[in-house]
């Protein structure tokens, strides 16, 4: 892993009301074109840590840097053509197309009073392809299950084409076809066009050996990281997640995860 | 088997054209439809009335250029400001709210400028401060004070709460018509007539003063609200994901607020609570056009102006020579649509 890592987070805290942290002195590295996995309990502040990444929350204290500069010092529109978030879930209350939804992504490529150019639909199409959602293209988002909803929102963000993508729990709605699907997407962009993604997941099963580093997250700080063969150990899961039913068991490359259910 | 789930795959929904079309056809084809029923919609005005004008009387008759000239087309054209500024607004604030239901009216803005205006009435504030009349201004408070108010009401945390944000606002509404009447009771007769009058919200206007006056404030925040549109259509979809895309949240939301609150305060100021305007059209234009913003906010505008030009021709006409208050009419029409609207949204809104 060469030089200085894409985004950094260092010794980050924030807190929606004074007095209750949520993310207190979080630090971790993303280099540049890998995928990194964060992981950890319910209420951990996965979600936070990686809307303060998004540049969507400020830190209280700590700083995030993008390429060596401050997050906070990039301005918006430059941010959004290097950034793209995925939130957990977008209720939608206007019942827009799949493809307005997507062209959304080229907004920080078009300029103000213009509408997007045709190559900005090639390009809207191309993320709908990449996804393999092309066929939802004309269909209504607010009839759209929300697996597909969830699929739309990723076209919107790659549409977007950063340089890194943060996704916030992209397979929660997504079917065991899909949620493969989509690991095998985001490898194949980090390969071919170098894209960094960070992914808060609850899907334990996915990261080894798909990911190339693991962070887990207790109490909002980073509590274990490293590659996921690492991360993905029965004593360090069980001290993150505070559970002793935990199990995981290696079958040739991968770290299958599981805690106990009888 | 295996035949069975190839068949149901191959059922699988067809997806259509995913040609988009391009954004700049469509406007232009908002344009060329709706441009036309503005100026239908106008010389129909213009012809009907509780006087039948004569094109040819207007070179040499006095009687019919005056009332044709201070009367007719004053009152046409304030029509069509009044209901372009309510539209605009209306789409503008639901989509800033992303909710399909707000507008002046059912958020209580009317309400609040409503209030203000009385106030300033009551008080006998007639007058103007360096050309800016003091109408305006308390109507504009009070306005921009109750979007501020059903905001903070309806928010907890990050989110805006669909429900709340419409029981708030008609609450604001019936304690500002209480207020109101309360007001119109204390103040000298003269004044509560004046007051009544306006409540009811009527489009009586004397020559272009008031309309001129009106312009100076509307035309600046139309524009600006319409240079909003591509922010107001990314957060229309989703807030956090608008301030990823590079929207600055909340500058967009404070320079909506504003803009709203001015439009609706100096609509109001003038032409009283008309109800709904901001609601009806800009669901007709989505349902016609589209959902994207930047297609919605001016044809709102067109379509606005054209429907309250319309709806007053309907009031000035439909009882004879009896007026109808065009609140009336728009309240008819729109209170049912917003029950459709309402019963229509329940299949995917959380409401």
């Amino acid at each position: 892993m060469s030089g200085i890592p894409l985004l950094e987070v260092r010794e980050v805290h924030f807190g929606y009301r004074p007095g209750v942290p949520v993310v207190c002195g979080a630090s971790l590295g993303v280099p540049r074109g890998t995928m990194c996995a964060i992981i950890g309990a319910n209420g951990c502040g996965k979600s936070t840590l990686i809307r303060l990444m998004a540049g969507v929350l400020r830190p209280a204290a700590g700083e995030i840097l993008l390429d060596g500069s401050q997050l906070r010092s990039i301005p918006a529109r430059e941010l959004a053509k290097r950034i793209a978030y995925v939130p957990q879930s977008t209720p939608m209350a206007f019942p827009f197309t799949t493809m307005e939804v997507v062209l959304t992504g080229r907004t920080p490529h078009a300029p103000r009073f213009r509408f997007e150019s045709k190559r900005d639909c090639e390009k809207a199409r191309d993320a709908l392809a990449m996804v393999d959602a092309l066929h939802l293209s004309s269909r209504r988002v607010t009839e759209l299950s929300g697996g597909e909803r969830q699929i739309v929102a990723l076209a919107r963000a790659l549409a977007q084409e950063p340089h890194c993508l943060l996704l916030d729990e992209p397979s929660a709605a997504l079917d065991l076809k899909h949620r493969a699907a989509l690991i095998r997407t985001l490898a194949r962009l980090r390969d071919d066009r170098g894209l960094t993604a960070v992914v808060v997941t609850h899907d334990l099963n996915l990261v080894d050996p798909a990911f190339d580093s693991v962070f887990a997250l207790c109490c909002g700080a980073v509590a274990a990281s490293g590659r996921p063969a690492e991360v993905l150990q029965r004593d360090v899961l069980a001290a993150v997640y505070d559970d002793s039913y935990i199990r995981t068991r290696r079958i040739e490359s991968r770290t299958l995860v599981w805690s106990e259910s009888r | 088997m295996n035949t069975v789930i190839q068949a149901v795959h191959r059922m699988a929904p067809a997806g259509g054209d995913p040609t988009p079309r391009s954004l700049a056809l469509r406007f232009a084809r908002v344009l060329a439809i709706l441009v036309p029923v503005l100026l239908a919609s106008v010389a129909l005005a213009l012809w009907m009335g509780s006087r039948h004008i004569d094109l040819e009387a207007l070179r040499f008759d006095p009687l019919a250029r005056m009332l044709f000239f201070r009367l007719r087309l004053p009152r046409v054209v304030m029509a069509a400001l009044i209901g372009s500024s309510l539209a605009m607004a209306g789409a503008a604030l639901q989509a800033l709210f992303r909710n399909p239901l707000a507008d002046p009216f059912t958020l209580g803005v009317s309400g609040g400028g409503a209030l203000g205006a009385s106030i300033a009435i009551a008080l006998g504030w007639g007058v103007r401060v360096s050309g800016v009349p003091l109408l305006f201004v308390a109507s504009f408070a009070g306005a921009m004070a109750t979007l501020v108010l059903v905001h903070q009401v309806a928010q907890t945390g990050a989110v805006v709460l669909p429900g709340a944000l419409l029981l708030s606002g008609v609450v604001v509404n019936l304690v500002a018509s209480a207020a109101v009447l309360t007001i119109q009771y204390l103040a000298e007769p003269t004044r509560a007539l004046q007051i009544l009058r306006w409540m009811i919200g009527s489009l009586d206007v004397v020559g272009f003063d008031t309309i001129l006056r009106m312009l100076v404030f509307l035309v600046p925040a139309w524009i600006v609200l319409l240079a909003f549109s591509r922010s107001l259509h990314l957060l229309a979809i989703d807030e956090d994901t608008a301030a990823t895309l590079g929207v600055n949240v909340r500058r967009s939301e404070i320079a909506v607020h504003a803009l709203c609150a001015l439009i609706v305060g100096v609509t109001v100021a003038v032409g009283g609570c008309i109800g709904f305007v901001g609601l009806i059209v800009p669901h007709a234009v989505r349902l016609l056009f589209g959902e994207d913003l930047r297609i919605v906010l001016p044809g709102s505008f067109l379509l606005g102006a054209a429907f309250l030009v319309a709806a007053d021709t309907l009031a000035r006409t439909a009882l004879g020579s009896t007026e109808l208050p065009v609140g009336a009419v728009t309240a008819l029409l729109g209170g049912p649509a917003f029950l459709w609207l309402l019963r229509r949204r329940q299949r995917y809104s959380a409401l």
